[in-house]
Parts: C-alpha cells; structure tokens; sequence
C-alpha cells in the first residue's frame, strides 16, 4: 500500500512530508518501545507507534525507518519535526488507537514483520 | 579516524545525538549501509545505557581500513550479573525511563546482535565499560 492511501484509509495527516506519498509498504510493525523497533533487521518497515518524544525519531533514524505513523491521536513536538526534516522521515498524526489503526492496515494486506 | 563524544547520564533530550554525529561520519566514509546500521543500532542502544543507568560516561570510536572499534565508558552504578543483563527483557528501567520508550530489557541483546566483538566490563558502585568492534 502506497503512503497516500494509507493517509487517507487512517483519515490522518502529515506532519513531515519528505516525499515518500508513493512508497509502497508491505510491512508494519508497531511498538512504543524503542529497543524492540531497533531488532528490526529489514529495510521499508512502516512504524506503527504511540510514543512521541525525540527518541523516537533518532531510533527510526537508526533503524533505518523512512515512514511513521503517530496513532491515539499523539502529536509530533517541533524537536521531533526538526529532526525529522533533517533525516528525511516522514511524520503521519493519526486519531485512531494502535489497535484500530493495525486493523485497518492488517485488513488491507499489509503483513506484520515477525 | 579518531572521534570522541561525551554523553550525560539522565538527559533524554539529547540520548542518541552522539550517535546521530557518528553515522553521518560514517555514511561521509561510504562504508556498506549493512554495516553503518549494524554498528549505529549497537552504539545508540549502548548511548541509550548511559542516559537510562548510568550519571555520565563518554563514547570513544576508532576507524581504520578493517574495522570500526568503539568503546563506551561511564560512571554509574555498574552491573552486578552481565549474565542476567545480557537476557532478553531483563531491565531495571525506571518509569521515566519507560516512559521515555525504553526499557524492553533489548538493548544489551541488540548491541551483542549487532557487533562481531563485544566485550562488557562492570565494577558495581564504578561505572560499567561496553567495547565492541565491527569489521568492515
Ligand atoms: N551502562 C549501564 N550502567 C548500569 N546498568 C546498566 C547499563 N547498561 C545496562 N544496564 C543494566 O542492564 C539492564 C539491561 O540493559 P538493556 O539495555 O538490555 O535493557 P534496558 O536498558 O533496561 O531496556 P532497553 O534497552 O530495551 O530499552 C538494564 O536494565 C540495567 O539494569
Ligand atoms: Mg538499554
């Protein structure tokens, strides 16, 4: 599923657009802790996650992660932003619980990685 | 090449910056993008230690044509088992910590994943040494 779609399909926004509208994702993984985003071991992972602090920015910088989905309604602060930016990751706010938000994406064909 | 970083223990809004520096040098040396994750994963998550255990603590990096070797060293309250640390989900994160995103008890197994060598040294009261290499 393209990043287009998935904005439209969660009714969500961006808040750092880096260019990634037509980047197709088959995977997803959501967590809101870091250290079990960091064991991810392959490239084009879709980050499902409720933590909106600065670190987790940095581990999607580490972990090779282009695309973040910011669901319970949780809202990227201006460090985050800036971060972001500078590391070309796109930002996507999103109303919905984790759970609804894996659903909608589960039901549309996108895998879990483990 | 030769870099060194110091990092403050308990300080969240820069956990990770050191390690952010270095991968920008080692993507400027155009190394395998493999092996820069490998080693940015094991030094963010090592960093991370330090701000979550540890008061204070500096990250020292060592490049040539074979490897890359970096060490971590800091003073905090140390490891009494590394055994019992190296577990997956073992952790005695606090609640800020947690809060913060951490605390899975995965860092340790992350970083011995990541490096081809890792040796940790701990004295209890001291402070707590992370030394891993990676082969380029
Ligand atoms: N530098 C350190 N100084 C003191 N104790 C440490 C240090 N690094 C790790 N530890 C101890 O080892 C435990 C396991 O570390 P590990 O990195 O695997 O997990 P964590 O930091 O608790 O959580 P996570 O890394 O998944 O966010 C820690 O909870 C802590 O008790
Ligand atoms: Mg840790």
């Amino acid at each position: 599923m393209i990043v287009k779609d998935i904005v439209t399909l969660l009714d969500a926004h961006y808040v750092n657009n880096s260019g990634l509208e037509n980047e197709n994702y088959d995977v997803a993984f959501a967590s809101d802790l870091m250290s079990d985003v960091l064991t991810i071991d392959i490239p084009n992972v879709l980050l499902i996650t409720g933590l909106a602090n600065i670190q987790t920015i940095r581990t999607a910088d580490m972990a090779e992660i282009k695309c973040i989905v910011l669901g319970r309604n949780k809202k990227a602060t201006p460090e985050m932003i800036e971060l972001a930016q500078e590391n070309e990751i796109t930002i996507i706010e999103c109303a919905y619980s984790l759970f609804h938000i894996c659903g909608l994406l589960y039901n549309e064909g996108i895998d879990p990685l483990y | 090449m030769h870099l060194e970083y110091k990092v403050q223990g308990g300080n969240f809004s820069k956990a990770g910056h050191a390690s952010g520096e270095i991968k920008k040098v080692l993507k400027q040396l155009n190394l395998n993008p493999m092996v820069i994750k490998r080693i940015v994963v094991a030094l963010y998550e090592a960093e991370v230690n330090i701000v979550a255990h540890a008061y204070e603590g500096d990250i020292i990096v060592d490049i040539d044509d074979s490897k890359v070797h970096v060490v971590l060293n800091d003073r905090g309250p140390g490891i009494p088992s590394i055994e019992r640390a190296m577990e997956k989900g073992y952790s005695t994160a606090s609640p800020l910590v947690r809060e913060m995103g951490f605390g899975a008890g995965m860092g340790l197994p992350n970083i011995k994943k990541n490096t081809d060598e890792l040796n940790i040294k701990s004295v209890v009261g001291e402070g707590t040494t992370v030394d891993f290499i990676n082969y380029l």
